[in-house]
């Protein structure tokens, strides 16, 4: 499973790294999909940290699941959570609890690793805090500029919010606060003219 | 004059009954000093000009006041998210309404009055029919937090950025009169993360030098540049948020309609150093004028067209008229002859 090449980055949009173990007093790891590779791999490189791991992970919307392999991997405390909505209270506690040297790894998708950043400066870290490294879907997490409804997800460009029902495109802006591109009505001016839907973010 | 001779009633929605006097077209900020354009930092001093020109305060308040302050309002029942202050900017708020209450009193004293003892402040809008006693930096002797409380009184737009780590930050800001770009999503953006959208600026440098230029704003230095784009009907609300409700008015533009409904709409921006948070402040006021009230400069009748006419398509896409530029052009070519027009963009006496 390799690693994502992006293309030239819009300003607005993070730079996603690799994740290297760094010394800490523990480990919060929030992993989605594809993500769980960058897992195995950092714990690899650095067995030790393991014990002080608490490993969150949550299978792919693509269907991705490697949560048998997850917990096998020997994490002082792993969960395994249906979706970023369900656990987030849990991430927000250890977040909070959290003392001087805890360390923050995101990967997976952009948007799980855009939610574990935003509730990362919630709770006071500076964003690059966070270490992220992008694996799998490229699928986008987008907040309906109208209704301001979010749905995750989005794979397709246009799409049809999930809360208005407006047929959207993905303008390249993105909100590390709501960490969510901007998602804009296409059939404004002409309602009904909406293009084909293509797949951009696979 | 009486206040009700002076300023207009009219709307800006709706029935859209706005309207410039002869007056306000003669003095209206046309943004072009050539007969092209293309973008540039473009920032000047933001000094006293000439009497009775825009420029001639360092607020304009013009006939259009009472009326944009209604419509403000009216934009802010309907979506109070349009007003958003982070918690930490308070105090640039507080910057902002001593910049605004001084200046306008100093400016207009017909209209305007402050009068001080320590941090006892009264304040009189005579426009508006407020009488306001309060304690400067004490937010619970206002009706709502003082970014909100003076600029539901100031005609434009307002930004507040902080600046740290070398940056500025969007964090605060009251919008209603936005060509189509969104607080609600921008708050807490540095400055290249809120100017993303904007196609080929950014590899022009232009954010570069501008975010440094304004890294260095002194206190008492306020800058002034221009920006422009084009709306159809006197609408000052075109948000990303109500797009849905204002973009099917483009698709009925006609060549019989097009002079009273398509507005050259320019924003006069100015930055501000606040003098205790140290932030910048940012307010963006934004003057429409129908085509057909600007042709009657001959001068700016020439430059208009030939500035709409040979725009690069990627920029005329980006300011939303793309789909009407041959209207457009159809229109202003009646009224330019080809002949030269002069330097800078003031009209031809």
């Amino acid at each position: 499973m390799s690693k994502t090449d992006f293309g030239p980055s819009i300003k607005s949009r993070p730079v996603y790294g690799v994740l290297s173990p760094r010394p800490g007093s523990s480990h919060l790891i929030v992993a989605d999909g594809e993500g769980g590779a960058a897992v195995e791999a950092l714990f690899a490189q650095a067995p030790e940290m393991k014990a002080k791991a608490h490993l969150i992970y949550i299978p792919g919307a693509n269907g991705t699941d490697m949560s048998t392999a997850m917990a096998a991997l020997g994490a002082g405390q792993y969960n395994r959570a249906p979706t970023y909505a369900s656990v987030r209270s849990r991430i927000v506690k250890v977040l909070g609890d959290g003392h001087m040297g805890l360390q923050v790894y995101a990967t997976g998708t952009e948007s799980l690793m855009g939610q574990v950043q935003r509730d990362a400066m919630e709770a006071g870290l500076p964003h690059d805090a966070v270490q992220t490294e992008h694996r799998g879907s490229l699928a986008r997490r987008v907040q309906c500029v109208h209704c301001k409804g979010i749905t995750e997800n989005v794979t397709t460009d246009p799409f049809v919010c999930s809360h208005c029902g407006l047929n959207l495109f993905v303008r390249d802006h993105y909100s590390r606060r709501l960490a969510a591109f901007q998602g804009v009505n296409i059939d404004a001016e002409d309602p009904g003219e909406v293009p084909p839907a293509e797949e951009r973010f696979k | 004059m009486s206040l009700d001779d002076f300023f207009h009633d009219e709307t800006f929605f709706g029935d859209y009954t706005f309207k410039n006097s002869p007056r306000a077209i003669k003095r209206f900020p046309f943004p072009f000093p050539e007969d092209d354009y293309m973008y540039s930092v473009n920032m000047e001093p933001h000094v006293p000009g000439r009497p009775g020109s825009v420029f001639e305060h360092t607020f304009d308040v013009d006939e259009h006041y009472v009326a944009e302050m209604r419509d403000r309002a009216r934009v802010l029942r309907d979506d109070p998210l349009r007003c958003q202050s982070l918690p930490h900017m308070t105090l640039a708020g507080w910057d902002l309404l001593e910049l605004i209450m001084e200046s306008f009193a100093r400016d207009y004293p017909q209209w305007f009055s402050l009068t001080k003892s320590g941090n006892q402040w009264h304040w009189i809008n005579r426009p508006l029919n407020i009488d306001q006693k309060f304690t400067f930096l004490d937010e619970s002797t206002l009706p709502c937090g003082p970014m909100e409380y003076i600029t539901r009184q100031a005609q434009g737009d307002f930004t507040l950025q902080d600046q740290r780590n070398d940056n500025l930050w969007i964090e605060a800001g009251m919008v209603t009169t936005q060509a189509d770009w969104s607080l609600d999503f921008d708050i807490g953006m540095s400055f290249h993360e809120w100017h993303a959208p904007v196609p080929k600026a950014h590899e022009m440098g232009v954010f570069d030098r501008a975010l440094k230029f304004l890294l260095q704003l002194q206190h008492g230095a306020p800058v002034r540049r221009f920006n422009w784009t084009m709306t159809v009907d006197p609408l000052l609300d075109t948000s990303p948020e109500n797009y849905p409700k204002w973009g099917p008015g483009k698709t009925t533009l006609t060549k019989e309609n097009i002079g009273q409904r398509q507005h050259l709409r320019v924003e006069l921006q100015t930055l501000f150093r606040l003098p205790r948070s140290n932030a910048i402040a940012f307010p963006i006021r934004c003057y429409l004028c129908s085509f057909e009230d600007l042709v009657t400069q001959p001068k700016w009748a020439r430059r208009l067209h030939r500035v709409v006419r040979d725009l690069p398509d990627e920029l005329a896409t980006y300011k939303g008229f793309i789909r009407n530029r041959p209207l457009m052009v159809d229109y202003l070519s009646q009224f330019d002859d080809g002949a030269p027009t002069s330097p800078g963009w003031w009209p031809d006496e």
